[in-house]
C-alpha cells in the first residue's frame, strides 16, 4: 500500500498552500504536488465597481506587493481614459515600483530564505526563521529588517502608507514629490547600497557549499518570460513581452503585453485553487509549455541590464549558465533577487536626480475613453496582467488578471517533485526533507495572496490524471 | 521592555486567515522595534515561522483576515481554546473587509464562473481529499465566529498602533488605542 506525506501549511511563504508526496509500494516518489489553498474571487465580485476603485481593491488583493496591483490597474485605467500620463507621474511611479522591489525582496531574502541559507536547511525549525537569525546572525537580521525598512519608507514618503498607499490612480499620481522628501530618500541610499553589497557576498559565498541543491533544486529546461525595454534592457513598470527557450533561442521577440491572450493559455487541475498558464504556442502536454517568470526571468531574457553596478553583477551571474544559454536553476532565483534590488537602487538614485522629479503636474484629468483597458507590469514575482472591460459609465462588465504566481506554478510542481526525487531514497522522508521542499517553493517568492485571484477568461483546459499518471479525462472550452 | 527581561517570556503567536497578508507587513514594518518585540515574546505561530500545528499555552494571538473556508473555521476554533487573549487583527478579521465583497455571490455560482464558464470540473475541496479547503457560503468577521479580546483596526493597522497594543498585551494591559489609531482603511 503506497502512502501520502502531506507538508500542511507549507511555511515561510507569502500564502496558503500544502505539499502532497504520494509514495509508491517500494517507498518511491510517485507523485508530488503543490496545492494552492487559497481562493477570494476578486474579478467576480469587482464586476459592478468603478474602474476608478480598483486601484484602491486590487492593492487588497496582497499586501507584501500592493504597489504591483497599483501599477497594473492604474496603467490599465490609463488606457481607459485613452491618457498619456505627465511624464513626471511616470517617473514617480516608477520609483515606487523600484522602492517595492527593494522591501520585497529584502523580506524573500532576510526574512524568509536567509534562514535556510545561513542556519541550514535541516537546522532545528523552531529557531528557523527571522527570530533564530536576529539571535544567530543580529547582523544580518538587522541589515535586512534595515534594507526592508528602506523600501517600505520611501513608498510611505511618495504616497502615505507603505501597504496600501492610495496614491497611483489613472492617469498619474495624486501627490508630487516635495524637494526635502527628495532629499530623505538619497540620504536613505548609501545605506541600502551598503547592505546588498553585503547580500550578494553572502549569497556567493554560499555557493560552493549549496552546490548539491543548485543542482537539484529546481534545475530544469524552461521557457523564461517577462518585459523587456525596446531594445531588450531590464525592465519593471513597461516594455514589451518577451519568451526565450531553454537554448537562449528568443520564440517572441517582443510583442505587446496587450496581446497576452494570443501566447497564454491557463488549464486547471481539480487538485489546486491555483491555474496553471502556458505558453500556448507550445501546448500544455508534458509540460512543453512551461514558463518561468519573475528575477531569475527577467536577468535570463534582458540583454543587459542599463546601470553600472548591476551590469557588473550580471557578467557574473552570466558565467553560471551554459554558454549562451539561460540559468536553469531556479536556486539562482535568490541571485538574480539581489541583482535586481542593485538595480532599483541604482535607478532610484538616478531618477532622483531628473529634474522635472518635484514637478507638480502629475496627473492627467479625462472621462472615459476606451471601454477596454489593459495595464501589464512586472511585480517582484513576475508579469502581472489587468485586463478591465468598462460600460461607458467606467462601470466593470468583465476582469481578468494573470498574476506572476500562476506563471510559475508548472515550475514550482516540476521542482518540489526534482526535489523529492533527489532526496528520498526510500519510505518516509525526515522533517528536514520538508524544508528542503518548502525552500524549493521560497525560491520563486510565490506569493499566494495575489496568486488565487486569476479567472480566466480565456481558453481554459481541465486534466484528469489518475494515480498512476494517466489521463482519464480532459475538457477544454 | 528591558526591565522585564527577567519576567517569563510571553508566548506570542499570529495568524493568516482571509487577508492578503497586509497586516503582516505592518507587523513587520515595526522594523528594528521588531528585535524589542522577540527580546520579551517568543514568536510560537506564525506564517513567517516553521510550526505547523497551533501550539498550546498561548498567551496572545494576533488573528489577520476574515474566516473565508473551512480551514480558517478549524484553525480559528483552535487559536481560540489555546489562547488566552485573540486580537482581532486588521479590517479584514474586524469586519470582513475585502475578503466579504465576495459575499454577495454564491459560492458555487463564484467558482462555477471562475473555473468552468463552460464544462469542466472545478477544484472545490473535494470530500474525498481535503487538501483544499471548502469555501464556506458567507465571509465572516473574526468575532462572529469565536470570541474576540481586542481589536486593531486599519488596512492594514499602522505599525505605531500595532506597538502600542502589542506593548499593552505583552504588559498584562488591556489594549486602549488612542482615538486616531482607531480607524478603518
Amino acid at each position: 500500500m503506497g502512502q501520502t506525506v502531506t507538508i500542511d501549511p507549507v511555511t515561510r511563504i507569502e500564502g496558503h498552500a500544502k505539499i502532497t508526496i504520494h509514495l509508491d509500494d517500494g517507498g518511491a516518489v510517485e507523485d508530488v504536488r503543490f496545492h494552492v489553498t487559497e481562493f477570494r474571487g476578486f474579478e467576480k465580485f469587482c464586476e459592478g465597481r468603478s474602474f476608478w476603485e480598483m486601484p484602491g481593491i486590487t492593492a487588497r488583493i496582497c499586501g507584501i506587493c500592493p504597489v504591483s496591483h497599483l501599477m497594473a490597474s492604474a496603467k490599465a485605467g490609463d488606457a481607459i481614459l485613452g491618457v498619456k500620463i505627465p511624464p513626471a507621474a511616470e517617473k514617480l511611479r516608477r520609483l515606487m515600483n523600484w522602492a517595492q522591489y527593494v522591501q520585497s525582496h529584502a523580506l524573500s531574502f532576510f526574512h524568509l530564505s536567509a534562514p535556510d541559507l545561513l542556519l541550514g536547511m535541516e537546522s532545528f525549525p523552531a529557531a528557523r526563521n527571522i527570530v533564530g537569525l536576529i539571535q544567530a546572525y543580529p547582523d544580518v537580521a538587522r541589515n535586512g529588517i534595515r534594507l526592508r525598512q528602506i523600501g517600505q519608507e520611501i513608498i510611505r514618503i511618495l504616497g502615505g502608507k507603505s501597504v496600501h498607499p492610495s496614491w497611483t490612480v489613472p492617469g498619474g499620481v495624486r501627490q508630487p514629490l516635495s524637494a526635502d522628501d527628495r532629499d530623505t530618500i538619497k540620504r536613505m541610499l548609501p545605506d541600502a547600497f551598503d547592505i546588498i553589497e553585503i547580500a550578494l557576498d553572502l549569497l556567493k559565498d554560499s555557493f560552493e557549499s549549496f552546490a548539491r541543491e543548485i543542482e537539484t533544486y529546481g534545475n530544469f529546461p524552461s521557457l523564461f518570460a517577462g518585459l523587456v525595454t525596446p531594445d531588450g534592457g531590464l525592465e519593471h513598470y513597461d516594455g514589451l513581452f518577451r519568451v526565450m527557450d531553454s537554448d537562449g533561442k528568443l520564440l517572441e521577440e517582443g510583442i505587446d503585453p496587450a496581446r497576452y491572450r494570443s501566447i497564454i493559455e491557463e488549464a486547471v487541475e481539480p487538485w489546486s485553487y491555483l491555474k496553471f498558464p502556458y505558453y500556448k504556442p507550445l501546448g500544455y502536454e508534458d509540460g512543453a509549455g512551461m514558463y518561468r517568470v519573475g528575477p531569475l526571468a527577467r536577468i535570463n531574457i534582458c540583454d543587459y541590464i542599463g546601470t553600472p553596478r548591476a551590469d557588473r553583477e550580471l557578467r557574473q551571474f552570466r558565467r553560471l549558465g551554459e554558454r549562451g544559454k539561460p540559468v536553469a536553476s531556479s536556486f539562482h532565483y535568490h541571485y538574480a533577487r539581489l541583482i535586481e534590488v542593485l538595480f532599483a537602487l541604482e535607478k532610484i538614485e538616478e531618477t532622483l536626480e531628473s529634474d522635472d522629479i518635484t514637478s507638480t503636474r502629475v496627473r492627467s484629468e479625462a472621462g472615459v475613453n476606451q471601454l477596454v483597458g489593459i495595464g501589464v507590469s512586472e511585480a517582484p514575482r513576475g508579469t502581472l496582467f489587468h485586463e478591465y472591460h468598462v460600460d461607458e459609465n467606467g462601470i466593470l462588465q468583465k476582469a481578468n488578471l494573470i498574476v506572476a504566481t500562476g506563471q510559475n506554478n508548472l515550475a514550482m510542481n516540476r521542482t518540489v517533485r526534482q526535489i523529492a526525487e533527489a532526496y528520498i531514497t526510500g519510505g518516509k522522508p525526515g522533517e528536514g526533507l520538508l524544508n528542503r521542499l518548502e525552500h524549493g517553493i521560497r525560491m520563486f517568492d510565490p506569493c499566494l495572496s495575489c496568486s488565487t485571484h486569476a479567472v480566466g477568461q480565456m481558453d481554459l483546459q481541465v486534466t484528469l490524471v489518475d494515480r498512476h499518471g494517466t489521463v482519464i479525462d480532459r475538457l477544454t472550452r | 521592555m528591558k526591565q522585564h527581561a527577567k519576567r517569563k517570556k510571553i508566548r506570542l503567536a499570529t495568524a493568516w486567515l482571509g487577508g492578503c497578508s497586509g497586516c503582516h507587513m505592518s507587523l513587520l514594518d515595526l522594523d528594528e522595534r521588531l528585535v524589542d518585540l522577540f527580546q520579551a515574546a517568543d514568536l510560537v505561530y506564525s506564517p513567517i515561522a516553521d510550526i505547523k500545528t497551533f501550539p498550546e499555552e498561548v498567551d496572545v494571538t494576533l488573528v489577520e483576515g476574515a474566516v473565508a473556508n473551512v480551514d480558517h473555521l478549524e484553525l480559528a476554533q483552535q487559536i481560540r481554546e489555546r489562547s488566552t487573549i485573540v486580537v482581532s487583527f486588521g479590517d479584514c478579521a474586524v469586519t470582513g473587509n475585502v475578503t466579504s465583497l465576495r459575499n454577495r455571490l454564491k459560492v458555487d455560482d463564484l467558482l462555477t464562473k471562475v473555473y468552468q464558464e463552460g464544462p469542466g470540473k472545478a477544484p472545490r475541496g473535494l470530500e474525498e481529499d481535503r487538501i483544499i479547503p471548502a469555501l464556506i457560503p458567507k465571509v465572516l468577521p473574526l468575532h462572529q465566529v469565536i470570541e474576540v479580546d481586542a481589536y486593531v483596526p486599519g488596512c492594514p493597522p499602522e505599525p505605531d498602533a500595532i506597538w502600542e497594543a502589542v506593548n499593552a498585551l505583552l504588559h498584562g494591559a488591556p489594549v486602549r488605542l488612542k482615538q486616531e489609531m482607531r480607524y478603518f482603511g
